[in-house]
């Protein structure tokens, strides 16, 4: 089982496709104290979860980020930290390998200096190879996740090059997937199915030539595929995550399904929730399902698909995720991929991307309310 | 690869052995997931936390098993395949 740690939504980046939810907090002054992140790693271990991520927005703002890891290494967990690199240097670096972390997740916005700085909102190029020097030097694993749209998709290769040449051993092509800001901006991040195919051409040609010791993972846009993919490994089976406020999730993104009620770590225990709350038992198996999927033979491989994707583009949570090829909607799915190009060719300033930061969670409350 | 037959290796540091109480075994924890290990290979990786070379382990495993007629085979056949799960990586110096 996987514990997730939203340790906070402050960020010093503005990455246009952020999981983060569209309606930022203010301010951090309801974020989960160190005590009580610790009462709920304790709780989470008791239930059997061994890997544990701490996450954001950006962990590292959290002063109390080591204490963190070296509590929860102590409870027996497996820790892993997914970050910018903003705000690491090396002697934090030497701080978390001593608490026990085990595994450092760097993401990188670009392959160069101008698209890394163009889309996390910062000039930080040349600090994350510092950071992801640094962190080879200490001797600590260390794997790179580049986000891939169509502003960047096209230096996959170069990214793999670069990759190699810092001596990383495993890299995460991950294109971006579309909730929450990604959604908003989906016209203007989508890639073409041509860029898509090149991309993954091009992974597959430096696998075959380098035989190194570098794994290359692709991860391509649900938008592309003919079956979805299974909700989250199966919606309250293997993941838990905890929003810097103590909010509890089956998964990352489940706070974009409208109308749910997320139960809180300061008012219940975690066991509670896991096995009692009614969120975690809205989809878990199968008997929620409505027509197509509950007399498919697929249904127990796939699940049905994503549940917040199905809500996203359906707006019925219920729904056969509209990737499904045998979804009463499917024909959503062309839309936006159309929509997406009719964008392009229009011109890529039609609409400006709409960067994540409080200003603009600010204005898009206005706009709703 | 090296070859771990002739060189010193230990557990790769990102894995992580521990006993689990919810799968009830020992485990070997790594950044995308666990395996489950069987008590023999939990006994040999557990062993691997300090450089060791191939002849030492199984000298060490002869004489806290002594009954165990097949041991040098099994664990060079083990060894051979953690290396290719990358479990046990060169010890540097
Ligand atoms: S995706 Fe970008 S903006 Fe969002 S939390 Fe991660 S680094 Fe910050
Ligand atoms: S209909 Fe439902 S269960 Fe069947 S393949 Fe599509 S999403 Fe999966």
């Amino acid at each position: 089982m996987w514990l997730l740690a939203e340790l906070t939504y402050a960020c010093p980046l503005q990455c246009p496709y952020c999981s983060n939810p569209l309606q930022l907090p203010a301010s951090r002054k309801r974020e989960l104290s160190t005590e009580e992140w610790l009462r709920v790693m304790r709780e989470a271990r008791k239930l059997g979860a061994v890997q544990l991520g701490f996450s954001g927005g950006e962990p590292l703002v959290r002063q109390d980020l080591g204490e963190l890891i070296a509590a929860a290494d102590g409870m027996g967990f497996y820790c892993n930290l997914i970050t910018s690199a903003i705000g690491l240097n090396e002697a934090r670096i030497a701080e978390f390998r001593e608490a026990g972390i085990r595994h450092i997740q760097i993401s990188f916005q670009g392959s160069d200096r101008e698209t890394n700085a163009r889309f996390g909102g910062s000039d930080s190029f040349e600090h994350k190879l510092a950071m992801t020097r640094e962190t080879i030097r200490q001797g600590i694993p260390l794997g790179l996740n580049f986000v891939l749209h169509r502003h960047n998709i096209h230096q996959v290769s170069d990214f793999l090059h670069l990759a190699e040449g810092l001596g990383a051993e495993f890299v995460e092509l991950a294109n971006t997937q579309y909730y929450a800001w990604a959604l908003h901006n989906r016209d203007q991040l989508l890639p073409s199915a041509a860029q898509l195919q090149e991309a993954e051409a091009a992974t597959h040609r430096f696998r075959q030539r380098h035989q190194g010791n570098m794994r290359a993972l692709f991860v391509a846009p649900d938008y592309y595929e003919q079956r979805p993919k299974k909700c989250s490994n199966g919606w309250g089976t293997t993941f838990i995550t905890i929003t810097p406020e103590g909010d509890v999730l089956p998964c990352q993104s489940a706070r974009v399904i409208a109308g749910l009620e997320f139960p809180n770590v300061r008012q219940d225990s975690l066991e509670n929730i896991w096995r009692g709350s009614s969120l975690f038992q809205k989809f878990r198996g199968t008997d929620w399902m409505q027509e197509p999927c509950a007399s498919c033979p697929e249904k127990e491989n796939d699940l049905g698909g994503c549940r917040c994707q199905a809500f996203l583009l359906t707006g019925d949570a219920h729904a056969t995720d509209p990737i499904c090829e045998l979804s009463p909607e499917h024909h959503r799915v062309g839309d936006a991929v159309r929509a997406a190009q009719a964008h392009a060719e229009a011109g890529e300033d039609a609409v400006p991307l709409l960067f994540r930061n409080t200003a603009n969670a600010r204005k898009l409350a206005a706009a709703e309310a | 690869m090296f070859d771990h037959t002739t060189a010193p290796f230990r557990l790769n540091p990102r894995y992580r052995l521990q006993y689990e109480e919810a799968q009830q075994c020992q485990v070997l924890l790594y950044p995308e997931g666990l395996v489950k290990l069987s008590d023999t290979a939990a006994e040999i990786l557990g062993r691997c936390m300090e450089p060791i070379t191939c002849q030492r382990l199984i000298a060490e495993l002869q004489r806290d098993y002594p009954a165990a007629d097949s041991l040098p085979d099994d664990v060079r056949e083990f060894l051979s395949d953690a290396r290719q799960q990358d479990w046990i990586v060169a010890a540097e110096g």
